[in-house]
């Protein structure tokens, strides 16, 4: 870095997206370069705004359900259940346990599509064509689960307040184990065709590292806050759900192939993230029970008492938060969603001081953001 | 610590600044302080031995008209497996208090957030500018009297 200082010329600056590729949706970075060394990158954000929030608070508490879903619209699933959750606690409502086990299926299933997103899209930025396809072909295949489910491919509002929309059809469940058998394996290949390829390693080990006492500091939570070495998962630390019945095992960034908190490093929390999942999913169809109510009975005009909360859970990308506050009325008086892009991004320009504009894509790819959730 | 004793706690070292404590029967319970202490506050919260929130996992604005906004923090400590609720109320009309963003860096793009929908101005904060919305836009989204405009730059946008 002190060394790219001696021959510094002339800065320039230059705007990166809203419609670059490797920005991942419409982000604007601009960044203040001299030739291909960035010197300072200000990520430009409200592209994709909707004021969900203001959504949130003119309709009733079900009529957010699908507004969440188009928040991080990779993980549909965990976005309508953080924001059940939250409304589930306002309300004292009590999930069937059917329902929980149904929760957790389609919650890990839709982890894994997203960090299959994530892991695709990371080889495209970094000039790795071939492993996309393979990636797209997995899930398409969990996107083909979720439709049985609930018709979807993309935007489920499968959750209802109190359970699930329906109980899993005919054949569904042979039909997920078959897939995370095959998956499993298929993991093995992912890793041949990418995670120890050469060239990928140059491209990630020792680029855009961030020491955990940063990533803390700037709130970055999920597979980011896990890269740099730190232990921590809401799925335990703060359990939801029937999580505490299952054993699963939490990755973190241990700087195999450069330092801590690298790139490499978070890229490959993701990939042994879905590893879990996976387990998770298979305990899930071993123990769940044949029948079951799938929702409990939450009456149509639903006024939770008076109250706040802020309930967070693990989405795919990090800490998905809401908080919710009620009035007694069958609309929430304010709904405020955290979502953990927003917080994974706004450590970009700390850490990309001194950095090759290509080393830039390499980080930001490997922070996995989604505008949608960042803009709301 | 439970939420008596973190109160206990700030109330000790802050006094009359440290507002009340809100034990509602359903729901969190949080501890209101005086907005201009708010900064002294959270670094004592961040710093302090016993309670280390070294994570703020959400900021968030709330109108309560007609007299109030208020600033809600959300704080977590990882080391000590707590949480707090504090908050903080500015009146509408003069709706200042000093920043955290020095505290927690990423209350930086949260306070921004909070400037942009709700109007509350972060003093002391070094980038205080529209996060979300375009830069020209009037107005403050989530205020509750907020009216919609009817269009913006010749776009018409709501009837």
């Amino acid at each position: 870095m002190t060394s790219s200082r001696e021959f510094r010329s002339q800065e320039i600056y230059v705007n990166m997206g809203p419609q670059h590729p490797s920005t991942h949706g419409v982000l604007r970075l601009m960044l203040r370069t001299d030739g291909e060394i960035v010197s300072d990158v200000a990520p430009m954000i409200g592209y994709l705004h909707r004021c969900a929030e203001k959504y949130g608070e003119s309709g009733t508490y079900q009529m957010m359900i699908p507004y969440t879903d188009r928040m991080d619209y990779l993980a549909g699933m965990n976005c309508n259940w953080a924001y059940c959750l939250a409304v589930e606690k306002l309300g004292n409502v009590v999930v069937p346990e059917r329902a929980e086990y149904i929760r957790i299926l389609v919650g890990e299933l839709n982890r894994i599509a997203s960090h299959l997103i994530a892991f695709g899209t990371y080889g495209l930025d970094l000039g790795a064509f071939t492993p996309f396809f393979y990636a797209l072909d997995e899930r398409e295949k969990i996107l083909d689960l979720f439709e049985m489910v609930c018709g979807a491919r993309l935007t489920y509002s499968y959750f209802r307040i109190g359970g699930v929309a329906a109980d899993l059809p005919e054949g569904w469940v042979k039909r997920c184990h078959e897939f995370i058998d095959f998956f499993r394996k298929r993991i093995d290949e992912f890793n041949e065709l990418l995670t120890y390829n050469y060239i990928f390693i140059r491209r990630t080990a020792n680029i855009g590292v961030i020491p955990a006492n940063m990533a803390v500091d700037y709130g970055c939570t999920g597979p980011v806050l896990r890269g740099s070495g730190m232990r921590r998962d809401t799925r335990v630390d703060e359990p939801y759900g029937l999580y505490p019945r299952l054993r699963f095992h939490i990755p973190i960034g241990m700087g195999e192939k450069g330092s801590v908190g690298d790139c490499w490093d978070r890229y490959m929390v993701r990939i042994r993230e879905m590893e879990q999942s996976c387990d998770i999913i298979k305990q899930v169809l071993k123990s769940m029970p044949e029948k079951g109510d799938v929702r409990a009975k939450v009456p149509k005009a639903f006024k939770p008492p008076k109250g706040e909360v802020y309930v967070r859970s693990e989405s795919s990308k990090g800490e998905l938060g809401f908080y919710l506050i009620s009035d007694g009325t069958d609309r929430p008086y304010r709904v405020k969603a955290r979502s953990p892009s927003l917080s994974n991004l706004c450590v970009l320009p700390a850490i990309s001081d001194g950095m090759m504009i290509a080393d830039l894509v390499a980080t930001l790819g490997s922070l996995d953001i989604v505008m949608g959730e960042i803009d709301r | 610590m439970q939420i008596q004793e973190l109160f206990e706690a700030l109330k000790k070292k802050f006094g009359d600044q440290v507002l009340e404590l809100a034990t509602p029967a359903s729901g969190e319970p949080s501890v209101t302080v005086s907005a201009q202490a708010v900064q002294e506050v959270a670094l004592f919260c961040r710093e302090d031995s016993s309670l280390e929130f070294d994570q703020l996992m959400c900021l968030s604005g709330v109108d309560y008209p007609p007299e109030h906004l208020a600033v809600v923090y959300h704080l977590h400590s990882s080391t000590k497996h707590h949480r707090l609720v504090l908050k903080a109320m500015v009146p509408r009309q003069e709706p200042k208090l000093p920043t955290v963003s020095r505290v927690w860096r990423t209350a930086n793009w949260h306070e921004r957030e909070a400037y942009d929908l709700f109007g509350i101005v972060f003093t002391g904060h070094a980038n205080l500018r529209r996060i979300l919305l375009p830069q020209d836009w009037v107005g403050y989204p989530l205020r509750k009297d907020y009216v919609f405009p009817t269009e913006y730059r010749g776009i018409k946008c709501h009837d």
